[in-house]
């Protein structure tokens, strides 16, 4: 393989992983908030209001119903908005965060709704509000099940960050297209696979070990 | 028993319903017309079975649940019409543990206890020698680091005990706090919050369906049996006399004093014609001796009687007895008369025919 190559490889791979980790990054600002929202505003829960639940999820359903690639293409208009070009790595983070905050809500609201719900009353019983149960009790207890779904999701990005070759997103998977298919060069299609293989296995473990260590439901091992 | 006027009670439960909508069933009335005093200082049991309304109840001491009609008063604040500022103060002074010990798995012991302080605002400063001190006090001092999943059952009550006590409240709930542990550890559990009723004049309120609680701890109790409160007094009272069905069949598992089967299989409630035996619980209590009487009642009246079964408790330093005996249905007026003289309480149970 040529010094070129593997200079695209490198690049498309640094590309990548921009791609993935602001996308990813920007999916949890927006999608944390949106998921604990949708755990606590349940018929019943901390900050009942079903309407408004209903609707959102609603709107949560529809944007994760979209086929990712159909979404890319029919958002450019908003992704000229804020990106201010609706082609290159940087936009394809646009259609990439809009992916990720639907799909991190849901992953944060099944979380949150796994806390114990003595827990709420015992929070309940010394006086908190319901800001101070979700920031001190809601969030750090689904911690463990937060950390495993972002993971989850990370893994999702680098699969949906292979698609934005669409819209001029480079990265690995466009470089597999365009070389390993279009060109015909399969030893670049299989070095790009395993660089995938490899990236997601990076993320799998890393996103396993952080909820390992933020997990103090079973009894550490201690001293045997 | 002496009843205690508001001014002596920690929390006073006026005249008090609770209904809930249910689907399909309309209104399901979960207390009806409750009225309790809680006097200060004292350890007092609701004891119930599950779905009594014990829970409801205890609930709304600290604004978990909010009454239909009536109203819970704590400390002097009424807690259904309380302002905001208000119930931050009941808060404070109402502390709660739980079966499940609800703790943070989250969390250390230390931050735990530490909780409810950082929920009220302690300046941080102030936060430490004072979870230092509750974990002390609850004997955990070697667990401070440790995770509730590293801890043993008991070891995660007296974490929600500490917890409880961060705010010094002046009034403890407990929902059947020993009811998940084993009974060794149940009485440790239970010599701890003794201990603090005792050291901190705190008052503790505890529902139970274990009359074996109530009657290692708790100086008062009321029998509470589909919503309503059905029979309240001193334990000891209500011990040595119990006049509701439940209360009776709640103590029967516990004095061990059942009728063996064979007899309460064969146990009718009308004396039948013929040869009949008269089956009477008798109570003592303190200095009344029991035997002796019963031997009198043969050799002075010339009565047979049968032991059936029997057992002495303790209610706090009191000793208590219960004793199940049979005597010739014809000849049982005379045998009651005779105990009844002598200060024992007696009840007919039934005929054997």
């Amino acid at each position: 393989m040529s010094a070129n190559l593997i200079n695209m490889l490198l690049e498309a791979t640094l590309q990548t992983l921009y791609m993935v980790a602001i996308s990813g990054a920007l999916g949890t600002i927006f999608g944390l908030p949106i998921g604990v929202y949708l755990a606590v505003s349940q018929r019943g829960e901390l900050l009942s209001s079903p309407a408004v639940n209903k609707v959102l999820g609603l709107v949560v359903n529809a944007t994760r119903s979209v086929p990712f690639i159909i979404l890319v293409v029919a958002i450019i208009p908003f992704t000229r908005l804020i990106a201010g070009t609706s082609i290159g790595t940087t936009a394809a983070i646009v259609p990439l965060t809009i992916a990720a905050v639907p799909f991190i809500a849901r992953l944060v609201e099944n979380a949150i709704r796994e806390v114990d719900s003595g827990l709420i009353e015992a929070a309940r019983a010394m006086g908190a509000t319901p800001l101070q149960i979700i920031r001190k009790v809601l969030i750090p207890e689904a911690l463990p099940g937060i950390t495993l779904g972002l993971t989850l999701a990370a893994v999702s990005l680098i699969g949906y960050s292979a698609m934005v070759g669409a819209v001029g997103g480079e990265g690995l998977g466009d470089l597999g297209i365009r070389y390993g298919y279009q060109r015909f060069m399969p030893e670049v299609m299989l070095a790009v696979v395993v660089i995938l293989i490899v990236l997601v296995q990076l993320v799998q473990s890393l996103g396993e070990g952080l909820a390992r260590l933020v997990d103090k439901r079973a009894p550490r091992n201690r001293g045997r | 028993m002496a009843e205690t006027q508001t001014t002596g009670a920690a929390i006073s439960f006026a005249a008090l319903g609770k209904s809930f909508e249910k689907k399909g069933s309309g209104q399901v009335m979960a207390l009806e017309d409750v009225s309790l005093e809680v006097p200060a200082g004292t350890i007092t049991g609701i004891i119930g079975r599950s779905g009594a309304g014990k829970s409801t109840l205890l609930r709304m001491v600290n604004g978990l649940e909010q009454p239909t009609t009536g109203s819970v008063t704590v400390a002097g604040h009424d807690v259904g019409r309380a302002s905001a500022a208000e119930l931050r103060h009941i808060h404070r002074d109402v502390g709660m543990i739980f079966q499940h010990f609800n703790l943070l798995s989250s969390r250390t012991v230390y931050g735990n206890v530490a909780l409810p302080l950082e929920i009220a605002g302690v300046p941080s400063a102030e936060i430490k020698p004072r979870v230092d001190d509750l974990i002390a006090r609850v004997g955990l001092e070697e667990l401070s680091r440790r995770y509730p999943a590293e801890l043993s059952g008991g070891q995660k009550q007296r974490v929600g005990i500490a917890r409880a006590l961060a705010t010094r409240p002046k009034v403890l709930l407990s929902d059947e706090a020993t009811s998940a542990l084993d009974p060794e550890t149940t009485q440790t559990v239970l010599k701890l919050l003794a201990d603090i009723n005792r050291d901190l004049g705190l008052t503790i309120l505890l529902i139970t369906h274990e009359m074996a609680v109530v009657r290692d701890i708790a100086s008062h109790v009321a029998v509470i049996d589909g919503g309503r409160i059905v029979e309240q007094g001193t334990t000891y009272d209500v011990f040595a006399e119990p006049k509701h069905p439940t209360t009776r069949s709640f103590l029967s598992g516990i004095t061990g004093v059942t009728l063996p089967s064979f007899i309460a299989d064969r146990l009718q409630p009308e004396r039948p014609q013929g040869a009949a035996q008269e089956v009477i619980r008798i109570t003592f209590a303190g200095q009344h001796a029991t035997d002796p009487m019963l031997a009198m009642l043969t050799s002075e009246l010339g009565i047979a009687v049968n032991i059936l079964a029997g057992a002495i408790e303790e209610i706090g330093p009191h000793p208590f007895g219960n004793l199940l005996v049979s005597v010739e249905a014809g000849r049982g007026a005379e045998a009651r008369a005779y105990l009844e003289r002598h200060a024992l309480l007696t009840e007919v149970l039934g005929y054997v025919g």
